[in-house]
């Protein structure tokens, strides 16, 4: 594979089960050594893409090439160069970390003499020295999911999938845990996480967005964010939730969030965003400080996955 | 109760099983067993070949008890007959029977396999049924008929008739289809309820050594069963092993294997380990019924007759009889071998072809 092809390119991808329609025409890239996230609401077709990019399901149309590699044609083929970390903890609860790791080396063809060294190494790196007899059945979460990680890369993959990794875990656990993602990427390795975690996404060198099965945003952090410059609007109200109502139904508001005292406003793109909403609340007669502030990732995501999914105070958060 | 309801509508499985249990216990108990035997395959070797003694073995063919299959010259080859299980029942006519008839004595030998204590009791009945027995051939010729008890049967392997002796060997295959069928079956959906198998299909394991790993270390616990039941069998009940032993454990083996292959099919077909457990009990059942460890063969019409073919305890059952309590030898005994191969190789190739190393 030359240096600057990517390791995922996928084109088209669809995958229907029965009148569901679960991925819908995806165009994807993944450039080799990045740390790519994958970001999306439950049932945005995050795992079923995923899936689909290591060959464990058939995509209903599109063209998918991984590690250079004609997937699913290829994909016994991918499979020795690839790991991948299921959504729900899928190691063997009724064996120790040892004979999970000893297991797995020897389901990825890993030879025998070599096998205990890498074992040994793999339990001193995830700190699993204290507790190698231990039970995985009895671990926490944030243990369950290193031992997760240390089994999907005992073969030293070079593209590890992670299929919302950490969402059953403390955020301690998750900071060592994406520790570990970066020493992995740094060593070469490339990585495809799907989260729904917000912080999570913020360290992704690059994050696509899913909503409803099709790609919604695709870019770096700094470039998502960059581009709902000026439609973020802090306001400062001493009546937040009269001020809440009263610009949920305004025309050129998207979705409004209640953050502490303060509001936060999405808003169509348009000229002196955070004057116009000063201006309605007091014709409304309510006294409001608004400045424009820099987006974060949360706002794109519900600029992206439509303010029904996102987090304004009277509605369900996704 | 409602949401129990609603719950076992999506099952479709289990309905499947709430209708199909029923009905096939009613069909099995109604059509397929019947103690009263008819038509128990039978060698005859007429040594006499008068028309008397003609007359006497087509008199108790008339009886539909027996139905003679193999003509024998000798005494010789109806044993051997019956320690192969061609036949369960032989009627040896002597030379001189012409004279026994004369003068009263025994005229007619029936020889039985009782390695199934049925059998045996159908053919001594068979020998005290009030026949003809050349009677109306007698009053012709003026010669003397045959009365009852000028017929004597002889009871090979089980004289005494003890049922423990009829009912262990079969045991062995009773268990080994309850647990090796299940064991496996359940094995295997269990780690697909645990997500363990979409981990598995991820690695370059091969869908055979997946099945072949998951059927090995099952087989060697099939074999320590084989080895509790043999033991306790002869320690507590005397059960003899006439064969030899290695026979014995071939043969268990070969049920072990077809057993842990259905298993497998079962697994690639059941959702829920649930699901797994109703379809064992759906090959259990008929296995038990109809393979002739209960009832005997015989006694079970053609078409059901076909049906406990296809089954493997069905083939078991005939061997571990004939090696543990006839001594016949595994090569005597080849078509039951053969037929437990051949199930065990569909078996495996179904599952093979049916399990995906894909979720779709």
């Amino acid at each position: 594979m030359p240096p600057d092809e990517p390791a995922i390119r996928a084109r088209g991808l669809t995958k229907r089960f029965n009148a569901l329609v679960a991925v819908d025409h995806v165009d994807l890239t993944v450039p080799a050594s990045h740390v790519y996230g994958f970001l999306g609401p439950n049932g945005s077709g995050k795992s079923t893409t995923i899936r689909m990019l290591c060959g464990l399901m058939t995509p209903t149309s599109g063209d998918i090439s991984v590690l250079g590699l004609d997937v699913p044609r290829e994909a016994e083929a991918l499979r020795r160069r690839i790991g991948y970390m299921t959504q729900r903890f899928s190691l063997f609860e009724d064996l120790s970390v040892r004979e999970n790791l000893e297991f797995l080396a020897a389901a990825q063809d890993i030879p025998k003499d070599r096998t205990k060294r890498r074992v040994d190494e793999l339990i001193a790196q995830y700190d699993f020295a204290d507790r190698e007899r231990q039970l995985a059945g009895t671990m926490s979460g944030g243990q369950k999911q290193r031992l997760a990680l240390a089994g999907a890369v005992i073969h030293e993959p070079e593209l590890l999938f992670l299929d919302e990794p950490t969402s059953a875990v403390d955020p301690e656990s998750r900071r060592d845990f994406w520790e570990k993602l970066f020493e992995l990427a740094d060593a070469g390795a490339t990585i495809l996480v799907s989260t729904h975690l917000m912080d999570e996404a913020e360290r992704c060198h690059r994050l696509a967005i899913l909503n409803r099965g099709r790609l919604v945003a695709d870019g770096s952090p700094a470039q998502l964010t960059g581009a709902l410059e000026g439609r973020i609007v802090e306001v400062v109200t001493p009546d937040a939730r009269k001020a809440h109502r009263m610009l949920a139904g305004q025309p050129g508001v998207i979705s409004v969030a209640q953050i502490g005292n303060n509001l936060r406003v999405l808003a169509e793109p348009g000229e002196d965003v955070a004057a116009r909403i000063q201006a309605s609340l007091r014709t409304a007669g309510l006294q409001s400080e608004a400045v424009t502030v820099p987006a974060n990732l949360e706002d794109v995501f519900v600029a992206t996955t439509g303010a029904d999914r996102g987090r304004t105070a009277d509605r369900p958060a996704a | 109760m409602v949401k129990e309801l609603r719950q076992l509508r999506r099952d479709r499985v289990t309905l499947a099983m709430i209708i199909g249990i029923p009905v096939m216990q009613l069909v099995l108990f109604g059509y397929a067993i019947n103690l009263n035997l008819r038509g128990l395959d039978a060698g005859i070797a007429d040594q006499a070949g008068t028309a008397g003694s003609r007359a006497v073995v087509m008199d108790m063919a008339a009886t539909g008890v027996i139905k003679p299959v193999v003509a024998a010259a000798t005494p010789q080859q109806l044993m051997d007959e019956l320690r192969r299980g061609e036949i369960s029942v032989g009627v040896v006519v002597p030379p001189d029977f012409e004279r026994r008839r004369a003068e009263g004595r025994e005229a007619v030998q029936v020889l039985v396999d009782g390695s199934d204590t049925v059998v045996q009791s159908a053919a001594i009945q068979l020998a005290r049924m009030p026949l003809d027995y050349g009677r109306s051939l007698a009053s012709v010729t003026g010669l003397r008929e045959v009365t009852p008890d000028q017929i004597s049967v002889v009871s090979f392997y089980n004289p005494e008739r003890r049922s423990e002796v009829n009912i262990v060997p079969g045991l062995i295959g009773v268990i080994l289809t309850m647990t090796m069928v299940l064991f496996t079956g359940v094995a295997i959906v269990r780690e697909r309820e645990r997500g363990n198998m979409e981990l598995l299909i991820a690695t370059p394991v091969s869908v055979s050594e997946l099945m072949v790993g998951k059927v090995l270390p099952y087989a060697a616990i099939g074999l320590l069963q084989t080895t509790v039941v043999l033991l306790v069998g002869l320690l507590l009940f005397n059960v003899p092993i006439r064969g030899s032993v290695l026979d014995v454990y071939v043969a268990a083996v070969l049920l072990v294997l077809a057993n842990l292959t259905l298993g497998l099919l079962i697994s690639t077909r059941a959702q829920t380990q649930f699901q797994a457990m109703q379809m064992t009990f759906f090959v259990f059942l008929p296995s038990i019924l109809l393979s002739g460890f209960m009832f005997p063969f015989a006694g079970m019409p053609r078409v059901v007759q076909w049906v406990a073919e296809i089954l493997p305890l069905t083939h078991f059952v005939r061997l571990i009889r004939g090696i543990m309590l006839r001594g016949a030898s595994l090569l005597e005994l080849w078509p039951n071998v053969v037929a437990l191969l051949a199930f065990t190789a569909v078996m495996m190739s179904a599952a093979i072809l049916r399990f995906r190393k894909r979720l779709d």
